[in-house]
């Protein structure tokens, strides 16, 4: 889908939405064209994590802050293999990188893999019109790619649509592979890889598990193949009414009441095992600032969010549900958006959000803490 | 859980006068927090001895006490008011000093007070360096990250000498605890060094107590604002990066919103570190903010410090992001936690979030070491600088210029003309932190240093000096162009550059830039403050411009007025024309028009996003209010343009705004001329019938010694359009006037000198008064404590005026009136006059508000910037008398014979500065303002009033002990009464030879004691400078012998710095203190709040 050649800072490039309003800037990272759903984050540091996120894949993603590649790029910070966002808009950035830990420039990085951006654009006006018209699908082109505005207007118009996209196995590992316990192991997990971040198993194995990653094609068997203590789904891409096969290992998985764990996408899936229905947010939560409530402490945690689809379940009470009564255990304080799920009758709960935390504030870690509880109150 | 219902009533102690380091933020979170209170239905008792402060505003709190800040005083308002509880955590340094000395003394206790806000246990472990570095470790051991710099705890001078040995050796930092702002701290390389500076923290240390630690000078340095709920709920509202790496204290430091070169890894490990402090200390209601230095090479992170309690950053933190932290921090003391508070831009949204921001902020700080030429101006970890201006852009470059050219001083902003030096040079000066060292890294730059040779020099973040580069790389392109195409303009423009440099490296005029741009299409927009990087609505217009593509100015229907405020803090305009802009939005308001406040000032209240309609957080200057103008324009009526309330900064664009067809209101552009111009006020005063003393206007040394020959010597000069007395000096004979004119840069034909005679032994006086073209309202006459030469700004005044009867009152109005009438006002004038003999002479006129109108508002319990706004746009005062705004009958100059006497006295900063040898700066006033900031006392007799404005400015006046009285010889006349009182009063009389000699002639006995330069006597007979540092004097006269002699008393002044002696350098001001010595004496001095006083003055008035 994009193609790449080196581009001089002053390459003009044009970005497109679907309902005709353009932006013009500079080409950044790739020259070429991308298309994808136009989204915003507003988190101001992790920009690596961020592009490496698989969660954001076939997603242009929008960076509200304005200087974006002051620190380069390294080694140790990425969620991935490789980065994941279909384009990248920033409005300034930068010509130097300056950390003690930084390999290689952040255009450097973007053009390497092939991504194509824009610069020099007005981001707020921007993020202001994907607030009010909600997300929505955009193409960014520069170089050859750049021709009449109607022309760039119909292939944007072409291009696929997030809702109903069925993304996981696209991002997912291929093959399974274990994440070793740091110090003693306490527990195996099986992690049902839909889109999982690098330090998600890392957040585990610090808490003495070991982490089976396993392709997001695999089944209830291949899941106890592992012996697992505790279960988890991961985060991803795309639109969670697609996840049928996902939906029914969890459903397995609850019917054994094996202890599990889910986050984004994990939550989404939690929620229709469950039987509640999910919907597409506006303009979604990206961002590492959002507040969260969790609803069994009163606390509140900042906490990291990339999320466009959402649970529909009731806040105001528990619902039966086929593995016993369930309850919203999170909820955003910004917008009551259902923001985690626990069953109060076996041992499984999830998170909308990013307890793991990269980039973001580290606030819900303890979230990894209660899976290793439900999984010793198994044992015990 | 909401908020409390066991406290009823909060006392509230503020932050006292302006000094370095504690400035106008602890006004704007004061006031915030006295409102809050008093909306959650708390009964507020306030107390702050400023009164040119909004939260001294009778409306502000339900009792306030303009009284000092001392547990003395607030013990007295305590027994009065019998507050539940008291919040100390938002009148910085001074108040949590005194409200923890209360509960030492078992004060709190015995009134039953609780301290909410902050615990004693917090505060300590916050402030005591053992106790935090305890902290540090504690953390350290829980989350594993963040340490403290290796140091050593010393009580004495052995101590310190020592612990140098165990740090490793030179450098190191000294850190006295219990300081504000950084207070007496600073950097030794050497032996000598460390002696002086720990020597001054340990007599600077309440505690005697400095700190020793290890260097980590070059790190980068960070600061994080957090607060924390009583459910243990914590956010980080934002993070700060000094531009300037570490060595500078961040209050001298070029800083910047949010943090630019930080991965999320790394943040994240601050911000764990900053929540870990937070609740190991237990600040369990409030705010903190957290200081870190991070080593650019590995990353290790060292805690510096932690303030627990609301800051000059967490004001900048606040205006930096729209998350007003004092405010919430007030509803967490009573109770409320994070999520039960609404973020008030969103509306929508709760306050226990993190803000993003779409946007850079930049603050660069304001220094005035030209007004102490003595002074080191090398930048250290002692605070220096006396104020700030904030600047928000679109990213770093537009946030940065926009911050230089907010500071309003000759050469901040870049130069790209003329030659830059050369580049060795510039790299080596660029070494040494001063004011301005960004612009000699800018023309290091130019004259071809490599980003490497910069970094090297300075340490300054490589990403910083890169966006160096590139504001030099389109400043050559701008150089280059053939012509200048809209893409390059635009692109200028987007890093910050204005029309006026835009103009000077083209070699045009501004104007002709700016029509070129307009003609391109090249504006900005203004974008909006959020919180939320655009995630939500914004309900608050809090707009900052910038050269982007979409702007965010609503239309509206009511007819806008625009204020234009008086900028960063300096010497000479402060705070004072931040109130009256404040005053004038209220009033206007109220009067039914939407407000538009301009400033860049982050200290203040006017740029509360709260105070007006809508704010512009943007520059001061003709090309950005020429552009809010236009975007108001575009949005609705606009009704007028206030310049007069803000000072000289907006009061100079007058003229150039009107030009340009803007509606300037009040005093016209050319009324303003007829006030500032020589020529053109003497025109007035001669229709008018008043007499000034001998003067002339001189632009070369020819014409100013004819001038000065045919009035006779000493004459003062000074140039022309100046505030605070910049330059302006008493000169005795023609070899001086000589320098003078030598050394004055700025004198030009159309910028002048001035030469007057100077009138010695007179009174000065100053009128505040409202003139609306028909009537004139005498606002207030203030009689100068000290003789005519001293700046009215660094002289302590009294009104009423105490030794002026009716019949001088009389004439004073009728000058007044003249000299409005005749220039043409319609608002305020202040006007300066002395009376030598029995001629009443005008000194000088200014047609705006002065810096006395709170003190004189206070004083009469009148709202003169109020009803000076309402003037501006066609009030008259017979309708506001009509309104209640001004009483029906009577002014300022008739208050009833019991009216209380207040006391204005000024603040200095003597103590901030030390010269290169590292020996105090002199403390003699004279014609140049030097004060940072003001005390206001007030009473029903002299005395009081005047003591308790000496209490509030110094420390308590001595009721007994040892004085010392040296005066010159013109003084020793009028020494004599008062050196009888002081001896009445048990006081012991020390003096040297000359002046014991005319003591004992008049039969006052004193004790002979050596001058500094006799040195110590052959049986071990201390100098008077020894004993006054081993504190063996507790009230120092000391007046300088004229010019020659100026520098005799320096060390014993010096010296009365050092002890915090109470030092009177006039014989006024001694027979002042000898009232107020008297008044202390007899009787028990009692406390009464404004709301009071303000009654008792309406009772008698009607």
């Amino acid at each position: 889908m994009t193609t790449s050649t080196r581009g001089a800072t002053k390459t003009p490039a044009v970005l497109v939405l679907e309902d005709g309003r353009i932006f013009r800037g500079r080409a950044y990272g790739a020259v070429g064209e991308t298309f994808g759903e136009a989204v915003f984050s507003t988190g101001m540091t992790g920009y690596q994590e961020t592009l490496t996120d698989p969660s954001y894949h076939r997603q242009v993603v929008v960076m509200t802050a304005p200087h974006v590649g002051n620190t380069g790029v390294n080694d140790e910070d990425p969620e991935s293999q490789r980065i994941w966002v279909s384009g990248y808009v920033v409005r300034d950035p930068a010509r130097v990188s300056s950390n003690w830990r930084a390999k290689r420039s952040l255009d450097e990085e973007l053009e390497r893999q092939g991504v194509v951006g824009i610069s020099g654009i007005d981001t707020r006006a921007l993020t202001r019109h994907l607030r009010e018209r909600g997300a929505m699908r955009v193409g960014i082109f520069s170089g050859d790619a750049v021709s009449g505005d109607a022309d760039l207007l119909a292939k944007v118009q072409a291009a696929p649509q997030m809702k109903g996209a069925n993304l996981s196995a696209e991002v997912a590992t291929k093959e399974t592979y274990v994440v070793p316990a740091i110090g003693t192991k306490k527990f195996t997990v099986a992690a049902v890889d839909l889109g999982i971040k690098g330090m998600t198993p890392q957040r585990m194995a610090e808490r003495g598990i070991e982490v089976h990653v396993l392709p997001a094609t695999a089944t209830a068997e291949d899941v106890y193949a592992v012996d697992p203590d505790g279960v988890f789904f991961s985060n991803g891409p795309g639109d969670p009414a697609t996840a049928d096969g996902p939906v029914a290992v969890m459903q397995e998985v609850l019917k054994r009441g094996t202890p599990l764990f889910g986050i984004c996408f994990g939550n989404q899936i939690l929620g229709r095992a469950l039987g509640f229905g999910t919907y597409k947010l506006k303009y979604g939560h990206r961002g590492i600032n959002q507040p969260v409530q969790d609803r069994t402490t009163g606390k509140v945690e900042v906490t990291a969010h990339n999320h466009g689809f959402a649970v529909d379940a009731p806040l105001d009470r528990v619902s039966d549900t086929p593995y016993g009564r369930a309850e919203v255990s999170h909820v955003c304080l910004n917008d009551q958006v259902v923001e985690g799920l626990q069953l109060l009758d076996r041992p499984a709960f999830s998170v909308q959000y990013h307890p793991e935390a990269a980039a973001g504030p580290h606030d819900a870690a303890y979230l990894f803490d209660r899976f290793v509880s439900l999984m010793e109150g198994q044992r015990a | 859980m909401p908020k409390r219902t066991d406290i009823q009533s909060v006392l509230v102690i503020g932050s006292g006068p302006i000094v370095i380091g504690q400035a106008a933020e602890f006004d704007y979170s004061g006031t915030q927090a006295c409102r809050v209170l008093k909306a959650e239905g708390l009964r507020v008792i306030l107390v702050n001895s400023n009164p040119a402060t909004i939260m001294t505003d009778p409306e502000i709190a339900d009792a306030t006490y303009v009284e000092p800040i001392t547990p003395e005083f607030v013990e007295k308002i305590i027994a009065k008011e019998r507050p539940d509880a008291l919040l100390p955590t938002l009148g910085g340094q001074t108040a949590l000093n005194t409200a923890i000395s209360m509960h030492e003394q078992g004060v709190l206790e015995k009134y039953g007070v609780e301290l909410i806000g902050a615990n004693v246990e917090a505060i300590n472990k916050g402030e005591d360096r053992d106790l935090f570095k305890e902290v540090v470790e504690a953390v350290r051991a829980k989350i594993g990250h963040g340490e403290s710099a290796r140091s050593v705890i010393c009580h004495s001078m052995d101590d310190v000498l020592k612990g140098v040995d165990e740090l490793g050796g030179y450098p190191v930092v000294v850190r006295p605890s219990f300081t504000m702002g950084g207070a007496g701290s600073g950097f030794a390389h050497n032996e000598d060094e460390l002696r002086r500076i720990a020597g001054q923290g340990l007599t600077l240390s309440p505690t005697t107590e400095v700190l020793l630690e290890e260097s980590i000078l070059g790190w980068k340095e960070y600061e994080l604002e957090l607060m924390r709920d009583k459910n243990d709920n914590v956010v980080v509202v934002c993070s700060i990066e000094n531009f300037d790496p570490m060595g500078v204290h961040t209050g001298d430091s070029i800083t910047v919103a949010p943090a630019m070169t930080l991965t999320d890894r790394e943040y994240q490990t601050l911000r764990d570190v900053g929540i870990a402090i937070i609740r190991e200390v237990g600040v369990d209601t409030g705010g903190c903010n957290i200081q870190f230095a991070v080593n650019p090479d590995d990353g290790r992170v060292i805690v510096i410090e932690m303030n627990p309690r609301v800051s000059r950053s967490s004001a900048l933190a606040s205006k930096a992001t729209g998350f007003p932290i004092a405010k919430i921090a007030a509803k967490l003391a009573v109770g409320y936690t994070l999520d039960e508070i609404p973020n008030d831009i969103t509306e929508k949204t709760p306050a226990s979030f993190e803000p993003t921001l779409d946007y850079v902020v930049v603050k660069a700080p304001r220094f005035a070491f030209e007004k102490f030429p003595q002074a080191d101006s090398t930048l250290t970890t002692t605070m220096k600088s006396v104020g700030e201006a904030m600047a928000i852009g679109r990213n770093f470059t537009e946030a940065l210029q926009k911050a230089l050219r907010s500071l309003e001083k000759k050469g901040s902003q870049f130069s790209f003309t003329g030659k830059p030096g050369d580049k060795y040079t510039l790299l080596r000066a660029a070494v040494r932190p001063t004011d301005g060292r960004i612009n000699t890294v800018m023309q290091a730059i130019r004259a071809g240093a490599t980003p490497q040779e910069v970094f090297d020099a300075t340490k300054i973040d490589p990403w910083f000096v890169d966006q160096l580069f590139l504001i030099k790389e389109i400043a050559d392109e701008l150089t280059a162009a053939e012509k200048l195409e809209p893409e390059l303009l635009a692109e200028a423009k987007r890093h910050g550059f204005s029309d006026a440099q835009i103009a000077e490296i083209r070699g045009l005029r501004e104007d002709v830039v700016r029509e070129v741009r307009h003609a391109l299409g090249v504006r900005p927009v203004y974008k909006t403050v959020d919180t939320c990087a655009a995630e939500f609505a914004a309900k608050t217009p809090y707009f900052y411009s910038s050269y982007d593509e979409e702007t965010e100015v609503a239309r509206r229907e009511k007819p806008a007025v625009i204020i234009l405020g008086s900028g960063p803090n300096r010497i000479g305009q402060g705070i004072e024309f931040d109130y009256s802009c404040v005053h004038a939005s209220f009033a206007l308001s109220d009067a039914g028009y939407e407000t538009v406040m301009v400033n860049c000032n982050p200290e203040t209240v006017s740029t509360d996003y709260d105070t007006s309609d809508r704010l512009y957080f943007e520059p001061l200057t003709l090309e950005d209010v020429l552009e809010i103008v236009h975007a108001e324009t575009q949005a609705g009526p606009v009704a007028g343009v206030i310049v007069q309330l803000g000072g000289q900064t907006p009061l100079g664009l007058s003229q150039a705004l009107k030009d340009n067809g803007v509606p300037v209101v009040g005093t016209s552009p050319e009324a303003i001329h007829a006030a500032e111009d020589r020529g053109a006020f003497g025109r007035v005063l001669a229709e008018a019938g008043l007499p000034a003393p001998k003067h002339g206007t001189a632009t070369t040394f020819a014409e100013a010694k004819a001038i000065a020959d045919e009035i006779g010597y000493p004459v003062l000069v000074r140039p022309s359009y100046v505030l605070g007395g910049r330059g302006m000096e008493i000169v005795y004979d023609e070899v001086r006037l000589s320098a003078y004119i030598e050394e004055s840069t700025e004198i030009s034909p159309s910028r002048p000198v001035l030469v007057d005679r100077f009138l010695d032994d007179a009174i000065e006086i100053d009128v505040d008064a409202l003139y609306d073209g028909h009537e004139l309202y005498l606002g207030g006459v203030m009689e100068h404590i000290e003789e005519a030469g001293i700046h009215s700004g660094d002289s302590a005044c009294a009104l009423p005026p105490i030794t002026l009867g009716g019949h001088d009152v009389k004439r004073l109005r009728a000058s007044t009136e003249g000299i409005a009438k005749g220039v043409g006002v319609r608002g305020l004038i202040n006007i300066q006059f002395a009376m030598a003999g029995d001629i009443l002479y005008v000194l000088e006129a200014n047609p705006r508000a002065s810096r006395t109108v709170p003190f004189t508002s206070k004083a009469t319990a009148v709202p003169l910037a109020k009803a000076a706004a309402r003037i501006s746009l066609g009030a008259t005062i017979a309708e506001l008398r009509a309104e209640g705004l001004l009483p029906a009958v009577g002014d300022g100059g008739e208050l009833p014979l019991d009216a209380p006497i207040s006391v204005k006295e000024a603040v200095m900063p003597w103590s901030r500065f030390r010269d290169i040898q590292g020996r105090g700066v002199d403390t003699v006033l004279g014609p140049e303002m030097r004060s940072t900031g003001e005390v206001m006392g007030i009473d029903t007799v002299f005395g009081t009033a005047y003591a308790k404005s000496q209490a509030g400015a110094y420390g308590p006046l001595p009721t007994k002990g040892r004085a010392f009285i040296s005066v010159a010889n013109r003084d020793k006349r009028s020494m004599i009464f008062p050196a009888r009182e002081l001896v009445a009063h048990g006081f012991e009389l020390l003096a040297t030879s000359g002046t014991a000699e005319v003591l004992k002639r008049n039969g006052i006995n004193a004790t002979v004691v050596r001058k500094q330069s006799e040195g110590e006597g052959p049986n071990g007979e201390k100098t008077i400078v020894q004993l006054i540092h081993d504190g063996q004097v507790d009230l120092i006269v000391n007046t300088p012998y004229g010019t020659g002699g100026r520098l005799d008393g320096y060390d014993i002044r010096t010296a009365a710095v050092a002890r915090s002696v109470p030092c009177l350098t006039t014989v006024q001001g001694l027979a002042a203190a000898v009232q107020g010595i008297d008044a202390l004496n007899h009787g028990d001095v009692g406390v009464r709040s404004l709301q009071e006083h303000a009654r008792h003055l309406t009772a008698a008035r009607d």
